[in-house]
């Protein structure tokens, strides 16, 4: 397919291949909400029926770190339509400084994420023949607030109560939590490839006022990811905590 | 033309078009052309349906006593699981589209290719990677749970190679994703100048609306079946009732693609009549907006029926009731392209060409199929239908006689759009008709069976019944020659047919504005289209009707 | 069996009729709808086929009447369909009060069924012409499904699920019945036969081989005392927990306000998830028995609690709403 200047040959017009592109994106964002439409009818059904095991589950997750992280992506969302915006106004320069920034902001997130299934594998929070829910009240470190753990035992307690088969019912948990955080994970991190691409390409002074459909579409994907994880973060991390 | 400038040398060298533009395995590998990617599709396709059609003639072999003699219980289950994976998921939902659609909606709408050409290719790639998982499932250990894949057998009981056939189908979803995006991207903004919304051919109409249903649908199923996956792998327990999950959870996410399935099989196929008929009946199609309308109808109703699968897993009976209403509902715009057809027909001029034979079979086995599908619509009939061979047949009917008649139909109109050349017509027609009476003979006597009461899925079964499965492998043997017979005289014509010649019918779309077969750009000059669909009367181009004399080689394009 | 292919299966419960005869009704017009396409287009063919190769035809684009007709004739006739099938449906999922409960339970790959003196057979189910009899359908393993196709019912087996169905047999003699829903290996093999009996023969079956100790009231209150039910829900409503005294079949106000039928369903229910349905006035202090009851002892306790049906219904304080349904 032979190419003029950034117009590909199927394309009559700049603006036509644009609009493609961005139509294009869009379809794409629609099967995106599908595919993880199903997994949050799963996760709503679920919840419903084993509330007491769900809200355990959430209260083993890390608040802080669950909430610096939404405050991270929000962040990298601003630094992106910041980078569309340069672009959009033949800033080039701004265009690789917002786009560098979203990355960053991007990795911190990453990074975070990966301390907090760490945290989960330490405490046999994986689902499998060694998940124990009880793990880390029972084998607490050094690190930990005795107050706290006294906390964890007691609510445990009361959930086992209400619940004996909680350790079961909790694997669903960690399965959704794990499935979904970790698909949003997948999708951050092929955004993360594609914000490499598109710097690659502002060094190259590539994006102008007339021409900036990849920062575009782009960044509607990474805004996309982001609010997955706005619902994502109270579905998991808020709802039922120490009820 | 341009090209007129050296008149001498174009007489003497092949003109150039898009299947001798370039040579080699790599520039059929890596091309980006639409055309070449749906032959790709095309050769692919026709090895699953080979695969498929391999298991279902071994099926009817075994069933020709009521005790089975040719396999084993384990073999049967794998042998019917494996006939609906390969024919639904690797044959019928890519083959009009993927094959089809991606050849004909640029040439039809006057585009240059679709507007994504490199996901095009990709889509056809994932298709290979998807299509090589699912066999090695079938290499290794076979597949046993049925296509539908109902937990908690398929996630915890099934002893057979589960996880590597629901990959496959879920990485195959991507690439029907991404067709259904190339195409409603494509719609929308490649039109040529003219082509406006209500001159688009009613093919185009029907590939939009199947489109749609590819890209919301598909993702619900991918998602479903790699939980199913990891079920399998991890021991999870969302659909398993040990864990705590619910096994009908699964059956509502997995009917909620694998209903709106049927539309992207059947929908393609009414696109491919609605145009084959008023070429061959050489008059404007009758209410075409209502045609239009109505696969658009479709594939939104079509999502909202898929429990009416369910009415005796014990859901509740408003929600049964809902289903089986909105099921009544869908049948109304299949009912409405029907009569259009018929009505199309009246004052015609009409020819006995293959394809017009298809398109005949067509509606007489799709009348069948889908007035059948009012009595598993109906709660109270459904009841004793449901899980029965009525139900095989009606499906049959549907996806076989439906998508299968229009997707031969198809090949046999573009046929000379696609090589260049025109198949031997009286092996063509007597193939058609073949299929046709092979057809009825086998899925008719189902019918009833079911009616009596024969469950699916059955490798053994009750004497009473086997007259009826006698008659149905008759006729089996007479469908396996009618399918063999186009492999033949297709191959055969793809060097020794007669030259086709740009519009052989002829027709009224786009497609036929260029010559066969099109060059790699499809149109030397963007058409301008000023003429409405299926115009016969103010197109001197074509050179009919009355006082016309007889086509004038000037075609511009040549 | 006949010499000749029959078209329809016997016709050996009340269902069956009603079935046929909607079968009948939707083939009349289906068959209409088919032959008038069919005749239209054969006369279409043959009349209007090209004379010379130049022919076209006469452009007619569309006629507004005709789409508005066959819109909505058809979709009448397709909501008399609708109707009448949902009438039969409706009656089918609705079970009358007098039934004869007998208990039938699936596995990989045969039929268990429980009559209701406790007398239990394998892949044969004996049951009275003229009563109606109701299924109460459970699974061990996969889902399976229960298909007498000469009643003309089936109902899906669904593990974790209780499932229901009911008919009157209407002719003495043996029918097939078969599983339905794909099951796995030997899916084609798991069925058996019911034999309808005269209802004094049908007793008579019963008492000569009758067990016991296999009497799943017995088995239920022995369970009832072994789990320590009875420490909670006693006698005369002043336990802990409500008295299930004539429970079964009462309508029960619940702790939202909400009220539901104490059907098996619900039996079941309150012993795997004793926290889902709450009883007004009484706190959620029952553990759950998920993974502690096998089917069949919950199919007995269920069978107790239903067999607490002598002492009177205490006016207040047992959860039980003051308007019951039954008699």
């Amino acid at each position: 397919m032979h190419r003029t200047g950034e117009l590909y040959g199927h394309f009559e017009t700049l603006e036509q291949q644009k609009e493609t592109a961005a139509l294009g994106m869009w379809v794409f964002l629609v099967t995106e909400v599908l595919f993880f439409g199903g997994l949050f009818l799963i996760y709503t059904i679920n919840r419903h029926a084993f509330s007491t095991a769900f809200g355990a589950g959430s209260n083993t997750l890390d608040l802080k770190l669950g909430g610096g992280n939404t405050v991270v992506l929000i962040l990298s969302s601003l630094t992106m339509a910041m980078a569309v915006w340069s672009a959009q106004v033949g800033k080039k320069q701004l265009v690789s400084l917002f786009l560098i920034a979203t990355l960053g902001l991007g990795t911190i997130f990453l990074g975070v994420k990966v301390i907090e299934y760490k945290q989960k594998f330490d405490h046999h929070l994986i689902p499998g023949s060694s998940f124990d829910i009880r793990y880390h009240s029972e084998h607490s470190g050094p690190n930990d607030d005795p107050k706290e753990i006294a906390a964890e035992k007691e609510e445990l307690e009361k959930a086992f109560a209400a619940d004996p088969d909680i350790n079961a019912h909790a694997q669903l948990y960690f399965s959704l939590y794990f499935g979904m955080t970790g698909l949003h994970a997948l999708h951050m991190i092929v955004g993360a490839g594609l914000l490499l691409w598109l710097i690659k390409g502002s060094f190259a002074a590539r994006y102008t006022p007339q021409y900036n459909t990849p920062v575009e579409i782009v960044g509607l994907y990474w805004h996309f990811v982001d609010i997955v994880w706005i619902y994502l973060f109270p579905l998991l991390y808020l709802i039922d905590r120490h009820q | 033309m341009s090209t007129t400038t050296l008149p001498a040398p174009v007489h003497k060298m092949p003109r150039e078009d898009y299947l001798n533009a370039t040579y080699g395995l790599r520039s059929w590998l890596l091309t980006t052309d639409h055309k070449r990617i749906a032959l790709l599709y095309l050769g692919s396709v026709t090895v699953f349906f080979f695969i498929g059609g391999l298991f279902a003639t071994m099926i009817r072999i075994h069933l020709l006593t009521p005790t089975g003699f040719l396999v084993t219980p384990e073999t049967y289950n794998k042998l019917f699981t494996m006939h609906g994976v390969a024919m639904i998921f690797f044959f019928l939902i890519p083959s009009i589209p993927a094959v089809l659609g991606n050849f004909l909606i640029p040439l039809m709408i006057g585009a240059k290719d679709l507007a994504f050409p490199k996901l095009n290719l990709l889509s056809w790639y994932i298709y290979l990677v998807g299509g090589c998982f699912v066999l090695y499932s079938f290499g290794t250990g076979g597949l046993d749970t049925g296509w539908t894949f109902y937990t908690p057998l398929s996630s915890v009981y099934s002893n057979s190679a589960v996880t590597p056939a629901v990959i496959g189908i879920f990485i195959n979803g991507f690439s029907s994703i991404l067709t259904g995006l190339n195409f409603i991207v494509t719609i929308h903004t490649m039109r040529a100048p003219g082509m406006t919304w209500f001159r688009l051919p009613l093919f185009v109409w029907a590939h939009y609306a199947t489109s749609l249903v590819m890209v919301l649908g598909t993702p619900v199923i991918a998602i479903t079946l790699l939980l199913v996956g990891l079920e399998r792998m991890f021991h999870l327990g969302f659909f398993n009732p040990a864990l705590g999950g619910d096994p009908i959870l699964f059956q509502h996410l997995f009917w909620f693609y694998s209903h709106p399935a049927v539309y992207i099989m059947i929908l393609p196929a009414m696109g491919v009549v609605s145009e084959i008929i008023p070429t061959f009946a050489r008059k404007p199609i009758f209410g075409y907006s209502f045609i239009a309308g109505s696969s658009i109808a479709i594939a939104v109703i079509g999502f909202l029926v898929w429990a009416h699968h369910m009415f005796v897993t014990g859901q509740s009976t408003y929600a049964a009731l809902t289903f089986s209403f909105l099921s009544y509902v869908v049948a109304i715009p299949s009912a409405v392209k029907v009569f259009n057809w018929t009505s199309t027909l009246y004052k015609g001029s009409i020819s006995w060409d293959t394809p017009m034979i298809y398109a005949f079979g067509f509606i007489g086995l799709f009348l069948i199929g889908g007035l059948t599908g009012l009595f598993l619509a109906c709660l109270g009939l459904d009841i004793h239908i449901h899980d029965t061979y009525f139900v095989v047949a009606h499906f049959h009917y549907i996806m076989v006689g439906g998508a299968v008649m229009g997707y031969m139909g198809g090949l046999h109109f573009w046929w000379p759009k696609i090589t260049g050349r025109l198949y031997p017509e009286s092996l063509a027609r007597t193939a058609a008709i073949t299929l046709f009476v092979g057809f009825n003979l086998t899925f008719f006597p189902q019918f009833i069976l079911g009616y009596m009461g024969m469950p699916r899925r059955y490798h053994t079964y009750p004497p009473e019944f086997q007259v009826l499965n006698v008659l149905s492998t008759a006729g089996a043997s007479i469908l396996a020659l009618g399918y063999l017979l186009p492999m033949i005289y297709f191959t055969w014509s793809m060097r020794y047919g007669t030259v086709a010649g740009q519009n052989p019918w002829p027709a009224t779309g786009l497609e036929w504005k260029t010559a066969s077969p099109p060059p790699t750009e499809n149109f030397d000059v963007t058409p301008q289209v000023t003429w409405e669909p299926y115009d016969f009367k103010d197109r001197p181009d074509l050179g009919l009707g009355p006082g016309t004399p007889l086509p004038a080689p000037a075609h511009g394009d040549d | 069996m006949q010499s000749q292919v029959p078209l329809y299966p016997e016709q050996a419960s009340n269902f069956a009729p009603h079935v046929d005869n909607l079968m009948l009704f939707i083939t009349l017009i289906c068959l209409f709808f088919a032959v008038a396409v069919t005749v239209a287009i054969i006369i279409f063919f043959f009349k209007y086929h090209r004379k010379k190769p130049e022919d076209v035809g006469v452009p007619i684009h569309g006629n507004m009447i005709l789409e508005a007709a066959w819109m909505i004739v058809p979709l009448i006739l397709a909501m008399a369909m609708f109707g009448w099938g949902a009438v039969v449906y409706v009656d089918y999922r609705r079970a009358p009060q007098d039934t004869l409960d007998i208990y039938v339970i699936g596995k990989q790959w045969m039929w268990k069924a429980q009559q209701p003196n406790g007398l239990k057979e394998i892949n044969e189910l004996h049951v009275p012409v003229g009563k109606n009899v109701r299924l109460i359908l459970a699974s061990e393993d996969v889902i399976h499904d229960f298909y007498v196709p000469a009643f003309r019912v089936k109902m899906d087996v669904v593990p974790g699920h209780y499932n229901t169905m009911w008919f009157r047999p209407t002719k003495s003699g043996r029918f097939h019945f078969f599983c339905s829903q794909y099951c796995g290996t030997n899916h084609a093999i798991m069925g058996g036969w019911v034999t309808v009996m005269e209802p004094a023969e049908y007793a008579a079956w019963l008492s000569g081989t009758s067990g016991g100790q296999g009497n799943p009231v017995v088995a239920g209150e022995k369970l009832f005392t072994e789990k320590a039910c009875a420490t909670c829900h006693v006698g005369a409503g002043v336990g802990r927990a409500p008295s299930l005294n004539g429970v079964y079949g009462a309508k029960v106000l619940l702790a939202d306000g909400s009220t539901v039928i104490a059907d098996e369903a619900y039996i079941r229910e309150s012993i795997l998830q004793p926290n889902a349905k709450i009883v007004a006035g009484y706190q959620p202090v029952m553990p759950t028995f998920q993974g502690q009851v096998t089917e069949e002892q919950i199919l007995a306790l269920t069978a107790y609690i239903k067999s607490l049906q002598s002492q009177p219904v205490p006016a207040t304080g047992s959860g039980v709403a003051p308007a019951t349904e039954k008699k």
